[in-house]
């Protein structure tokens, strides 16, 4: 008889996701509008799919070198030269990933020694402590506020700085709460960064979707190109979530030693989804940008219909995510995402699954149509005409 | 004429959907509902929104009995009027749908809706064929419409994504 637990402690502490309870729920109910999704409503352009279908007719069935095929490599060093103003060697300074997300958890656990501590700024993408816990580290969280628009201000990462600390993961614009983080906020940001000699871990999956003002990375800010480890890819501005890709662009020795860690555990990513990449960055910027443009008249709609029923939203900068508070109810997130559910078949994401900080808040992708959020937008007014006196 | 960023955004909402509500288009391009009304009127009185149209997949209309044919016609283009003069004549027809001035092997695209191809053949044996500028007519019957102004005509869009994901 076995007495032991084959589950490795660490795993075994870790607690699953609030989203996929959420999911649970959600699924089992028929007729629901959902603001739940965390991805684009975008299918992903034909001459991409199409690019994928001829790859396939070719043959291209073989792995790529490890760190992607190098015709890919020179196109993302292109493209992040040309958007961003970063300039990243296609030969030893960019990895295509398995997604945005292997690209995170290679960048931690190259990075991190045990014990090493990395800031992590809440609310955020769900994965974030997990995957510094897996990879040896201990996720410190910060607490951004509604009141500062969720970003993170230079006395708050000072107050969370130790002799441990080895980095500073950040997500701009975010998610959930669309916030995106200035050029100056940035660099005071990076001037603590600097006095403390930490890396950055910039998660820029949603570069592609600022609104307002234009998007700078944190690598584009002066002297932090060697102290940052940009994270990006196709998924959200290239609505190309299922092909699995994304990338990462970091200093050399950072780079070299990622792709130590990339060869042994995933080898390359798949080949046919890095054909589509290609075709993406070389003909697709122009899908993007109608892209951005639909989600930003999307944006406008629902914050200011937010506003106008009383849930009271700050104005999110990008991402297709809007963040109101829920606070005036009285309720806590998670009772208003279920009494929404239950009562209206509207699906949204409590705001404490992304942080102590989430909590009052509500996460509502708006990347539906706009049939959807308008329907959803009619069932959670009358919500809140039936809970708000 | 040069547009601004908010006129262009309006032109850019209503060309997929005329039917919009304008209160909605107004929280889309982030305007007052008194501005939307004011651009919506300047553009249409400088005529760059036209019409308000809808598409129609009349194939799917039993009692609809119609036909549409793509017609190229070589003409002689006219001293001092070029084309102009010649495409006023055929435009004018209430037989013709669209008329396009072509570079290639013919000079203008004439799209002529009709009851029935008799009715066609009669209108560009008679009436487009004859007139003088006229050289030649290659006339095309369209057999099936699958995609119109940016319409695919058979899809239907389902939302394959999984209800609540991070």
């Amino acid at each position: 008889m076995i007495k032991t637990s084959y589950v490795s402690k660490t795993i075994a502490e870790l607690k699953p996701s609030g989203i996929r309870r959420f999911f649970d729920l959600a699924a089992n109910l028929e007729g629901v509008v959902s603001l739940g999704v965390g991805e684009p409503d975008f299918v992903t352009s034909w001459a991409v799919r199409e690019a994928a279908i001829n790859s396939l007719e070719e043959g291209y069935t073989s792995y790529t070198a490890n760190a992607g095929l190098f015709e890919l490599r020179s196109e993302i060093s292109r493209y992040m030269e040309k958007q961003f103003h970063v300039s990243y060697r296609p030969d030893d300074q960019i990895i295509v990933t398995v997604g945005a997300s292997q690209a995170l958890d290679i960048a931690l656990r190259t990075i991190l020694n045990p014990g090493e501590e990395v800031i992590v700024v809440e609310p955020c993408f769900v994965a974030y402590a997990p995957l510094v816990t897996m990879a040896g580290g201990i996720p410190v969280t910060v607490q951004t506020s509604k009141e500062e628009d969720f970003k993170l201000t230079p006395q708050q990462l000072e107050a969370a700085i130790t002799p441990k600390t080895k980095a500073v993961l950040i997500c701009s614009p975010n998610n959930p709460t669309g916030t995106q983080l200035g050029q100056e906020e940035l660099v005071m940001l990076a001037d603590i960064v600097k006095k403390h000699d930490l890396l950055v871990i910039s998660d820029e999956i949603y570069a592609e979707l600022a609104y307002d003002e234009e998007f700078t990375s944190f690598a584009a800010v002066d002297d932090m190109l060697e102290r940052t480890i940009v994270i990006n890819g196709f998924s959200k501005g290239f609505a190309m979530t299922e092909w699995r890709l994304g990338f990462v662009c970091a200093p050399k020795e950072i780079s070299e030693a990622m792709l130590k860690l990339h060869q042994y555990a995933m080898m390359c990513a798949p080949t046919v989804a890095q054909h589509a990449a290609l075709e993406a960055l070389k003909n697709g910027m122009q899908d993007v940008e109608e892209m951005r443009r639909s989600y930003r008249r999307r944006r406008n709609f629902i914050v200011k219909s937010f506003n106008d029923m009383g849930l009271d939203c700050h104005n999110p900068g990008g991402a297709f995510y809007a963040f109101p508070s829920i606070e005036r109810t009285g309720m806590t997130s998670m009772e208003f995402a279920e009494k929404l559910l239950t009562e209206e078949l509207v699906a949204v994401v409590p705001g404490d699954v992304f942080g102590e900080s989430g909590e009052g808040h509500i996460r509502c992708s708006y990347a539906s149509s706009m049939e959807q959020l308008q329907e959803a937008l009619r069932r959670m007014e009358r919500f809140m005409k039936n809970h708000c006196q | 004429m040069h547009l601004n960023e908010e006129e262009l955004e309006v032109l850019r909402i209503i060309e997929n959907n005329s039917r919009i509500d304008l209160k909605d288009l107004a929280k889309m391009t982030d305007q007052s509902d008194s501005d939307i009304e004011i651009t919506l009127k300047k553009l249409e009185d400088m005529r760059v929104i036209v019409r308000y149209l809808t598409v129609i997949n009349w194939a799917k209309v039993d009692e609809y009995h119609g036909v549409t044919a793509m017609i190229d016609v070589k003409v002689t283009p006219k001293r001092g009027v070029g084309f102009d003069d010649v495409a006023k004549r055929i435009y004018k027809f209430k037989e013709v749908e669209s008329v396009y001035l072509m570079s290639g092997a013919y000079d203008l695209s004439v799209i002529v809706e009709g009851r029935s191809m008799n009715e066609v053949a009669s209108f560009v044996s008679e009436k487009l064929s004859t007139l003088d500028s006229v050289i030649s007519t290659t006339t095309h019957f369209i057999m099936k419409k699958y995609k119109h102004d940016g319409t695919i005509f058979d899809q239907t869009e389902e939302d394959k994504r999984i209800v609540v994901s991070p």
